[in-house]
């Protein structure tokens, strides 16, 4: 795989947006195009692409990170199973530092809480495994991506009777969000950069929606700065055109119809159900949730009280999600939020937006001028 | 949370893998990608190999970019603040 430098070879992304530039001349207004992957957005800020843009094609952040979309009524909700006996609470790093109601897992583990980080959800079938007077809880969060590694550990725990494994379900789907996204009157998108690794699982032909329903151009790719300029070029030359069609120029690991045997395991576990979003509110049919005849698995059915959940003042965490704004107009943006102190999940994880934008897009940038919904 | 890593793949024993990237090896379950050979790359994703790389697809796709470069051929206007961008973009590690 040695010839695959070429995707990080500045003559090609240098190449690409030359024809980016050349493209851009022929649109008869500004365009906004979404990338709608955390991990897009991070790529995006590390090559500084958003500054090298023609100035009628503007990017916005979307809700492509499983840790920032997660609301704070389920952080609160894991902190309540953690405060039962004989309780552990298993969760990926990310979700760790993610500020509840009135703390956070990391604070919770910091005073005496039963909090573990691990790496995969196979780690924490392990710990079941090894602790089998405890009741052990997987914080089940991520997108099409994560959610069969979860069905797997599903499987196994089920297959090798590991009975003290629980979750709690969190995981989401990207497609109906994107539906919700398109349907947002104050979000008027021009064009979408689809998600690549979850894309993996779903295919391509899962977002043929968006072009046939909602007139809106997409491409999946891939993650280098290559691929992500030539989805931006090729958004343009549809817009320019008057098309609106799903492109895969990812096809070196996206299939049209995806991962099925990672599909057929989601399906075996769980089914689509209502979900609370950060920023996006209840989105229908985007969540999965256990089939009743895994009930024994299901954390969310054991009683606990929560309180109504309350997200961090003054946060804009939510719009950002949307694309509404970018991080910089929001007041607490490198001032009271910051990547060492995070107000809000969007600061938190490192594909979050906000995290991306301190790390690689302060520089020239006008705190007050970021508003995308003022632009049109 | 969505990144994925591609590693080939030296060893499998039933749903159990060892794949490798730049020398360094982990074991990965292979449950979601049964077809798997030794030799293949494979996209690894919270220890699980979530999809394969399609050499043929990976082939043509470096080919268009390499084409790409030969028809801007020599030229230097435009976009110098890349170069440095380009290297640190690196975040997918596809080398």
């Amino acid at each position: 795989m040695k010839d695959e430098a070429v995707y990080t070879d500045a003559r090609a992304v240098r190449a690409v947006l030359d024809q980016l530039h050349v493209a851009a001349a022929r649109l008869d207004r500004q365009v906004t195009f979404m990338e709608v992957c955390g991990t897009h957005t991070h790529a995006i800020g590390a090559a500084g692409l958003r500054r090298m843009l023609p100035a009628n094609v503007r990017l916005v952040s979307g809700p492509g990170c499983p840790v920032c979309v997660t609301p704070v009524g389920y952080l609160d909700h894991a902190e309540a199973l953690a405060a039962l006996p004989d309780t552990l609470l298993c969760t990926f790093g990310d979700l760790f530092r993610v500020p509840s109601s009135r703390g956070s897992l990391e604070k919770l583990a910091a005073s005496g809480g039963r909090v573990r980080v691990v790496y995969s959800a196979h780690d924490a079938l392990a710990i079941a495994r090894a602790n089998p007077s405890q009741r052990v809880i997987f914080l089940a969060i991520g997108f099409e991506t994560t959610a069969p590694t979860i069905a797997a550990v599903l499987a196994e725990a089920e297959r090798s009777w590991i009975a003290n494994f629980h979750i709690l379900p969190g995981n989401k789907t990207i497609p109906p969000a994107l539906r919700a996204l398109a349907n947002d009157p104050d979000v008027r998108l021009d064009g979408l950069i689809l998600p690549g690794h979850v894309s993996v699982i779903t295919g391509a032909d899962a977002f043929a929606f968006v072009a046939r329903q909602h007139r809106l151009p997409a491409v999946v790719t891939g993650f280098s700065p290559a691929d992500i300029a030539r989805a931006i070029l090729e958004l343009v030359r549809q817009r320019a055109a008057g098309r609106a069609e799903v492109v895969n120029h990812y096809s070196r690991v996206v299939s049209a119809e995806g991962n099925r045997v990672a599909q057929e395991l989601i399906g075996r576990f769980f089914e689509s159900g209502d979900a609370v979003w950060r920023g996006l509110g209840t989105i229908p049919g985007s969540g999965l949730t256990l089939r009743a005849q895994w009930a024994h698995r299901d954390a969310a059915r054991i009683p606990v009280t929560l309180a109504a959940p309350r997200e961090p003042a003054g946060c804009r965490c939510g719009e950002v999600l949307r694309g509404r704004i970018d991080p910089p107009a929001c007041p607490l943006f490198g001032r009271t939020c910051t990547p060492d102190e995070p107000v809000g999940a969007c600061m938190v994880s490192s594909e979050g937006s906000c995290a991306a934008w301190y790390r690689h897009e302060r520089l020239g940038t006008g705190a007050d001028t970021h508003s995308v919904g003022a632009q049109r | 949370m969505c990144l994925a890593i591609p590693m080939q793949l030296v060893d499998r024993n039933e749903h159990e893998g060892v794949v490798e990237l730049k020398g360094v090896r982990r074991h990965v379950s292979l449950m979601l990608t049964p077809e798997a050979r030794v030799g293949d790359h494979l996209l690894v994703h919270a220890g699980y190999a979530i999809g394969a790389v399609d050499a043929e697809e990976a082939a043509e796709t470096v080919r268009l970019f390499e084409e790409i470069i030969a028809a801007e051929g020599s030229s230097e206007d435009a976009h110098p603040e890349f170069d440095e961008g380009a290297r640190r973009g690196d975040v997918n590690r596809e080398r």
